[in-house]
Order: structure tokens, then C-alpha cells, then sequence
């Protein structure tokens, strides 16, 4: 299952050019290329929202993804994946552009089952980057992020030739922020 | 003890399948396709997880079916540990059951290519049997 033009109207920015790595990462329009291939486009991962430093994907209901010979219930290794992207994409938001990652270590709690045929979306943060990790936190839910379906923490590893240059990248946008805030309190 | 195991539609879809049966407990197998893949030439953690996940419900489910217990399987959690990138090769798992108890199971499991004794995953889930 591929996330073609047609399905995706009105969410994705429509544009045939790949995305340049020194344009700002946008998630939306690398959605299309990242989703319509490998794991995520067997799964038909979709782009749902973001934000400066998070990323939402949904997983449409389907039923090759069952988990149970019995039961109509969700697998727990499609919310894994859906997490792990979100958390990649979510990285990728939070630093301004794209980078190899490895996941190190990912955590997942299951609260409930998700509702029989419905779509599970997973929201990820990243809310710290150093020179050589990614730390992020998400959830899933299946309609109300209220009410969540599982919850979850990672840490990806950065992959770089040089992972200087990372360390003076994150260094250079920390001062940025800093005298943005600097400028700010100025204002007051 | 039976020399197969009832895999849900998820881990068919994705190719995952029974190796063979060791010590009463199933080694599962997937293949590398692009079904599997993350980054171009490497396994999806998602993917990985999978495999992890399926082959710690199929140990507990031979487990419980040859003491005659039919219960229904609900995960808890899982940490999942990459160890190193999964290349484009065939990938197995095996589990193994920690610590049983009457409502949960505590289940190690180690995920390898073409030498067992370096894992490219390892993860411990905590099922409940409801």
C-alpha cells in the first residue's frame, strides 16, 4: 500500500522535486517519499501533523495487521513502527533538517487494546538532542489523544561522518535560541 | 507440544514464519525484503520489533498450549534494545520465558542473522494472560 497523490490531497504540499537537504525539513512534504516505500508503505503510514519539535503519522486500519487468529485486535508491532517513525521524523523536525538515525532503545506501554477497526495516529516529541543522541517521548491513541492507547520513550543514536559538525550545529542553534530569548526579555 | 505455531496475520503479512523448534520453544525467521526495510539496505526497527514481539507471543503460546491452558495474550510493554543494524539478510528469534506466573509473563528475547552469539536486538516484554 502506497500514500499516492489522491489519497493525500489536502494534506501534502504537492511538488515533484525531492527535498533539498539545506531546505528546512518539512515532514509533510517528505512524508510522500518516506511513506511510499519499504516498512512504512507496507504499513501505509500516513502524515497527519507537526509541530516546531513533533510529528503525528496515523496507521490506517487494515486487516493484515491483526494480531490475534481470534480476535479483530491491532498488532502491537505496528504502533512500534508507527512510534519509531514519528520518533525518526520528530528528530529531523526538532533539528531543522534530515540526519541518519538509529533507534538505541525504544520503550512502549500498552494501556488498552485500540478500537476495533479504527486508525491508530502516534504523536512523538523530541525534546533533547546532544551532539551524538535524540531523546523522544509519544503516545498513541486512536481518536482522542486524551485517551491513549500506549505510551512511549526512545533514544536514537545520530549517525554522521563527523559527528563534530553535529555537536557544532546543536551548539550554534542553542546560542541562536538564547539570544532570540535574549531579545525577547529585551522587549518586555 | 506441537511442532508448529499459530501465527497471527500480521506476522504472515510480514513474512515471518516457524524456523524450527528448539528445546520446546519456536525459533521464528523472516526474510530481508522491502517489506522489512527502514533505511535503505537495513531492517525498520519497527519491523525488528515485529519479529521480537511475535516471537515471544509464539513461545508463550506453545508454552501454555502443552500445559493445556487456552488464555487470551495481552501485552504489557516491551524495551527494545538495538544492538546493531539489521542487515539485508535473513533475521531469527527466539524467546525465553523469564518468569511465568498465574496472570503475567516476563520474556526475554534475542534477535540474530548469521552468528547467534551477536544479537542485532534483543527485547523484554511483560504479557498478561487474561
Amino acid at each position: 500500500m502506497s500514500c499516492g497523490p489522491a489519497r493525500c490531497n489536502g494534506v501534502f504540499t504537492m511538488s515533484n522535486d525531492p527535498p533539498s537537504p539545506i531546505q528546512k525539513f518539512d515532514p509533510a512534504q517528505v512524508s510522500q517519499m518516506f511513506m511510499a516505500r519499504a516498512h512504512p508503505g507496507w504499513l501505509g503510514l500516513e502524515y497527519s501533523a507537526h509541530g516546531e519539535n513533533w510529528v503525528e503519522l496515523k496507521l490506517p486500519w487494515n486487516e493484515k495487521l491483526l494480531g490475534e487468529p481470534d480476535r479483530p485486535v491491532l498488532a502491537s508491532g505496528p504502533i512500534v513502527s508507527l512510534l519509531d517513525m514519528a520518533s525518526g521524523m520528530s528528530i529531523w523536525c526538532a533539528r531543522g533538517s534530515f540526519m541518519p538515525v538509529a533507534t538505541l532503545d525504544l520503550r512502549v506501554d500498552y494501556q488498552r487494546p485500540a478500537k476495533d477497526r479504527s486508525a491508530v495516529w502516534g504523536r512523538v516529541e523530541c525534546y533533547r538532542i546532544t551532539k551524538s543522541a535524540a531523546f523522544v517521548r509519544g503516545t498513541a491513541h486512536d481518536g482522542d489523544p486524551e485517551d491513549t492507547v500506549a505510551t512511549m520513550a526512545g533514544v536514537f543514536m545520530t549517525l554522521s561522518a563527523d559527528p563534530k559538525a553535529i555537536g557544532r550545529q546543536v551548539k550554534a542553534q542553542a546560542e541562536a535560541k538564547a539570544q532570540e530569548k535574549k531579545g525577547e526579555s529585551g522587549n518586555d | 507440544m506441537t511442532d508448529t505455531v499459530n501465527l497471527p496475520a500480521y506476522a504472515q503479512a510480514l513474512g515471518i514464519a516457524l524456523h524450527e523448534m528448539e528445546d520446546g520453544l519456536p525459533i521464528l525467521t523472516v526474510d530481508f525484503s522491502s517489506d522489512v526495510e527502514g533505511r535503505p539496505g537495513h531492517y525498520h526497527g519497527g519491523a525488528i520489533a515485529g519479529l521480537l514481539e511475535n516471537a515471544a507471543y509464539a513461545a508463550l503460546r506453545s508454552v501454555l498450549s502443552a500445559e493445556g491452558r487456552e488464555t487470551k495474550l495481552k501485552p504489557v510493554n516491551i524495551t527494545v534494545q538495538y544492538l546493531s543494524a539489521g542487515k539485508p539478510l535473513t533475521s531469527y528469534a527466539k524467546a525465553r520465558i523469564t518468569r511465568k506466573g498465574r496472570r503475567n509473563a516476563n520474556i526475554n528475547i534475542e534477535a540474530w542473522q548469521t552468528d547467534r552469539s551477536k544479537p542485532i536486538a534483543s527485547a523484554v516484554m511483560n504479557i498478561l494472560m487474561a
